[in-house]
């Protein structure tokens, strides 16, 4: 009666293209020039975006935020490598991705205002997109229920389902992992490992040496990637992507990167890591790497980044404009979509705020 | 007519919502070769496959998160917790996700799912086997509370939950899971979501109860009204919430006095709800305070003990003398 080994696990690291540049031919995923150039433009869009939030933070024009600065990689690239039809399943840090997938550059703004409205996409964009996630990885057993109804339907699409760091140690992320993989149902796990959840760092987080291999408890294929990659993000995604369609389930996959600015605009970093820290990751970031990268393929210049950068800071005037100047809703507007049809009970509360709204006016 | 046990009933109404709906589908633990631990889903696995009645891994909010992805993506889910008191392992799917989904989207997205819990004492259970918990999902907006009585209303009133473009959660009092029957038509029959319903019409006296506590209440008033030749108008209740405040109200302006009977702890519950609409409503009407027989604000007792608790036949009596000589 030996002991006797059972089985033995790897886990893999991708990285396509490095902080300075170099990049890995053989790697290399085969887009075409005009997909690189969008999946640039789409991270430079939310960080324009991002860095105007903070400015509109600090005025006092707009609410606390969670800036996603420095982590525009996973999912702008997730954004390329999905297909029309495919779920797009955020958690709160993809301001990229959600952007690459149709939303209006004022929902944001909206949101991070206390509005409703932010929350709330165009038909044709939010018909495949599950509103933000803020309980922490509550949206991954939805993913797999999405994955599972998509697969029960015969349909050809799949799910990207995102998350943090922090949220792999909740029961839920455990519980939907379980059940994407006993179902074998189509959905790509992302999880941006930004490094802190809120002050805990990774390391306080889990023992684990990768968040990627908690896939191999569930028989899930993981891969850990270079998060601030856009080049081995979307490969990574893809092969995800490809194997779900393929009828061969879910992927996790760990996409290490790191959250450059505070967890929301209502916390200081500076009470929990030290500024060296910061530092040597600004230099990792992907923005800078993969305009390199852009610049090597002979597809970019100095002009033409600043031409962008106008464009977008342009589009993004144009968005704040709109948003402080179009009024909301009305204010009894909560009292709608609750459920299909109304209750006597909202429609007497209805009137009753309403009434009292008016009074406090007059008063 | 045949004559069905409230098991019969629930097992009938999944069996005719799959045959005619495609998009229903049944999750949970237990359910599928095992046809549930009470047997209220015996037979559907073999009948419409492993696909459509999946026997879940055990893990309650999964059950409900995934249960939210299918009906977002278009599907009908009902998914059961095996004992509602494993359904707190939920509750976030359910406050945060499945009663938000449709606000949060402004109708874009839905949750038209239906959760399936057995709730209440009476059948000598384990621990967390046998609570009566039904405030805490009434007390979250956005989604709706059925409580059938019987294996008539249970069958119709769950082919309505399952149809219903929101989320239910369904408590199936498992007290009243074979302890009677009924005469069930094998036709379809649906009963509204949101209405009361009068089973006894009276002029003295309001009574109001739901689930499990429907029984030794129309046994008590049977003997009060025989005792005192009062006339007592019953209420099921069948939907907690939305409340159908307007059956209620109605039936005590006329008859000015009232008693809610639960089998819930007393403090912020269902009756407390009640009487507070009630107040809003038809204060000056009330000939008497407004009681409430319910359980008590303590751990609910092991089921050694529970009978004493659970509001006894003796007890729900002395309530409806003592309210009608006010």
């Amino acid at each position: 009666m030996p002991r006797k080994t059972l089985a033995e696990f790897t886990v893999e690291f991708l990285q396509i293209l490095d902080e300075d540049g170099n990049f890995d031919a053989d790697l290399e995923p085969d887009l075409p020039p005009a997909e690189l150039l969008r999946l640039y433009r789409g991270m430079v869009r939310a960080r324009e975006l991002d860095q105007r939030m903070l400015k509109l933070q600090r005025q006092g024009r707009i609410g606390t935020f969670g800036p996603c600065t420095g982590q525009e990689a996973p999912s702008a690239a997730a954004a390329l490598a999905m297909q029309k039809d495919d779920w797009f399943v955020g958690a709160f840090r993809e301001l990229s991705g959600r952007l690459l997938r149709g939303e209006p550059l004022t929902n944001p703004l909206y949101y991070y205002n206390g509005w409703e409205e932010g929350n709330v996409q165009p038909p044709e964009v939010g018909r495949r997109m599950l509103p933000l996630a803020v309980v922490v990885a509550s949206q991954v057993p939805q993913a797999a229920g999405l994955g599972y109804a998509v697969k029960y339907r015969g349909e050809q699409s799949a799910v990207v389902c995102f998350l943090g760091d922090g949220a792999t140690s909740e029961g839920d992320f455990h519980e939907g992992l379980n059940f994407a993989a006993v179902w074998q149902a189509p959905v790509v796990f992302v999880s941006q490992n930004n490094q802190w959840a809120i002050s805990i760092p990774r390391a306080q987080q889990t023992r684990s040496r990768t968040l990627a291999q908690k896939g191999i408890a569930y028989e899930i294929p993981c891969l850990q990637v270079d998060g601030n990659d856009p080049l081995a993000c979307y490969a990574a995604i893809k092969e995800g992507l490809d194997r779900a369609r393929a009828g061969g389930g879910p992927t996790l996959i760990e996409a290490v990167t790191y959250r450059l600015l505070m967890h929301t605009t209502a916390d200081d970093p500076r009470k929990y890591r030290d500024e060296a820290e910061e530092q040597e990751w600004w230099r990792k970031e992907p923005l800078l790497r993969f305009r390199k990268y852009l610049e090597a393929k002979r597809l970019w210049d100095e002009a033409r980044e600043n031409a962008l950068r106008d464009e977008v800071r342009a589009e993004v005037d144009a968005a704040v404009a709109t948003f402080e100047e179009t009024a909301p809703w009305p204010p009894d507007r909560p009292f709608e979509h609750v459920f299909a049809r109304s209750e006597p009970h909202l429609d007497q509360q209805r009137r009753e705020f309403l009434a009292g709204l008016k009074e406090d006016a007059d008063a | 007519m045949p004559k069905l046990t409230m098991v019969q009933a629930i097992n009938l109404a999944l069996q005719q919502e799959m045959a005619k709906d495609d998009r229903v589908l049944i999750l949970g633990e237990d359910v599928g070769v095992d046809g549930g631990v009470f047997r209220v889903t015996e037979g559907l696995q073999d009948a419409f496959g492993p696909t459509r009645v999946l026997d879940t891994p055990l893990a309650e909010s999964a059950i409900l998160g995934t249960a939210i992805g299918m009906a977002v993506a278009g599907l009908r889910p009902v998914a059961e917790m095996q004992f509602s008191g494993f359904s707190y392992l939920m509750v976030h799917q359910w406050e945060g996700n499945a009663t938000r989904m449709r606000s949060r989207t402004q109708g874009q997205h839905t949750c038209p799912l239906v959760v399936r819990m057995p709730y209440g004492g009476g059948v000598r259970a384990l621990e967390h086997h046998s609570e009566s918990r039904e405030a805490v999902y009434a007390h979250i907006p956005g989604g709706k509370v059925v409580i059938p009585s019987g294996p008539r209303n249970a069958r119709a009133l769950l082919v309505a939950a399952i149809r219903d473009p929101d989320p239910v959660v369904f408590m199936e009092p498992k007290h009243s899971y074979r302890s009677f029957r009924e005469e069930v038509p094998e036709a379809e029959e649906v009963m509204p979501i949101g209405q009361a319903q009068v089973v006894q019409p009276g002029s003295d006296l309001t009574v109001v109860a739901w689930g499990a506590m429907m029984r030794p209440l129309l046994k008590a008033v049977e003997q009060v009204g025989g005792e005192t030749g009062a006339s007592i108008e019953v209420i099921d209740l069948l939907t907690v919430s939305p409340l159908d405040s307007a059956t209620i109200c109605d039936s005590v302006r006329r008859t000015g006095r009232c008693v809610v009977v639960q089998e819930a702890p007393r403090s912020f519950g269902v009756a407390s709800e009640i009487i507070a609409r009630l107040n809003d409503e038809v204060l000056l009407y009330l000939e008497a305070p407004v009681k409430r027989l319910t359980g008590y604000d303590v751990v609910t007792p092991y089921f050694g003990r529970e009978k004493a608790y659970i509001p006894p036949l003796p007890r729900i009596v002395r309530g409806l003398r003592e309210t009608l000589a006010f």
